[in-house]
């Protein structure tokens, strides 16, 4: 696995370009810190690969969720408005207040294969759809 | 301004229908009015609180602590509506016994009116906090607040006009039938609020949801509509409802049921 850092710190030395690989250093500690314990941390708050949705622009990315049947899965729904949302489900019985810049999540799970609509109860024009696709190898 | 007034009357519908089922179930008790009121008055003090608290993104009610909160404040409700159906099935009882024994008044206690006060509370607070953030919302976006303004208290004041409508229609139920209609209600009611809190503990991976849509009733009767929210806050319809959400309706009218007749099995 290659790292790419960006570079952001001061240019106390000038970063080194090898042939066919380029690497970018960050010399500021703090900065590699940082992003050492976000890494970390993101990986630590959900289970691999938690499907994320956000809000952004009165619109869910994306407005159409696929997850695997038969499973159960934590999503992480993301608001990066500067208004409350609150994500709703009738089909899945889901109901949650996202708050303005604010992050939650919930479980969906295990489900049939279908299409399970939602949408923001706060602007009814947001929707969206969690399609649950049969797992591979299944049909 | 139209969008406004739909969501308003959306929130608002719900705690007003309650209201005028246990206002109607606790006919005839004195000081009900005062209690209902104080519930009013405390759930709109909680829904500014939980609103304040699910809107700050570092909170405990961010998330898994909004769905147990809210499935919580559920089940407290069909508790009170549990305990307010068995107090009046006895109540009942004794008020023709007495009545027919020396035709004097039977005291009401307070029981009953504690039930009132915490149902009128929880459905407040649940319906409110939701109100109060999503006025908040539109207040912050600016633009044209004025008019989602006027929305927001048509919103309210169908909704409220909803709640008065099927108060004065209970009322018109002959006093023979009464009881027994309101008791009903309540059963159904409390039936549909415990399947909610089903679908909440599951959200928060608290319960499994032993599958989702069991069955699709979509095509006949859309949760959307009209009629389908309002069968949703009466009687719990859901279109596509989870089989944990299924047992916990099940189970709370058979519990309240059993509860209601255990007396009279007795008494044979």
């Amino acid at each position: 696995m290659r790292m790419i850092i960006i570079y952001d710190g001061p240019m106390h030395v000038k970063p080194k370009i090898k042939a066919r690989e380029i690497m970018v250093l960050a010399f500021h500690k703090r900065n590699v810190l940082a992003m050492f314990a976000g890494v970390c941390l993101s990986g630590m708050a959900l289970a691999d690969g938690a499907p994320v949705i956000t809000i952004h622009n009165a619109r869910f990315e994306p407005d159409e969720l696929v997850i695997a049947q038969g499973v159960r899965t934590q999503v992480l729904i993301r608001n990066q408005d500067a208004i409350p949302a609150e994500f709703e489900s009738y089909d899945l019985s889901r109901e949650v207040v996202v708050p303005a810049h604010g992050e939650v999540s919930f479980f969906v799970g295990p489900a049939e294969a279908g299409r399970y609509e939602f949408f923001n109860d706060f602007n009814r024009d947001m929707k969206g759809v969690v399609v649950v696709k049969p797992a591979a190898g299944e049909r | 301004m139209l969008a406004t007034a739909i969501i308003l009357f959306r929130e608002v519908l719900e705690a007003a229908l309650i209201i005028a089922i246990v206002l109607g179930a606790s006919r005839g008790i004195a000081h009900r009015g005062r209690w209902v009121s104080g519930g009013v008055g405390i759930g709109l003090l909680g829904a500014a609180g939980v609103a304040y608290l699910a809107s700050t993104a570092s909170s405990l009610l961010s998330g898994d602590g909004q769905a147990l909160l809210n499935a919580g404040i559920l089940l407290t409700a069909v508790g009170m509506l549990t305990w307010h159906n068995v107090w009046m099935a006895s109540h009942a009882r004794e008020l023709r016994a007495e009545l027919n024994a020396v035709g004097a008044e039977v005291g009401a206690g307070s029981k009953p009116l504690t039930a009132l006060l915490l149902v009128t509370a929880m459905a407040v607070m649940r319906e409110g906090s939701e109100a109060v953030l999503f006025l908040w919302a539109i207040a912050a976006g600016g633009g044209e607040s004025s008019s989602m303004g006027v929305g927001a208290l048509v919103g309210i004041a169908i909704g409220v006009l909803a709640g008065v409508l099927l108060y004065r229609g209970l009322l018109r139920i002959p006093v023979r039938h009464f009881f027994s209609v309101t008791s009903w209600l309540i059963l159904f009611l409390a039936a549909g609020l415990s399947a909610q809190a089903a679908g909440f503990l599951n959200q928060a991976g608290w319960l499994p949801a032993l599958g989702h849509g069991i069955w699709n009733t979509s095509r006949w009767l859309d949760q959307n509509s009209l009629s389908g929210q309002l069968l949703h806050i009466l009687v719990g319809y859901t279109a596509r409802p989870s089989g944990i959400q299924i047992v916990f309706y099940l189970a709370t009218l058979l519990v309240i049921l059993a509860l209601m007749y255990r007396p009279r099995w007795r008494s044979m």
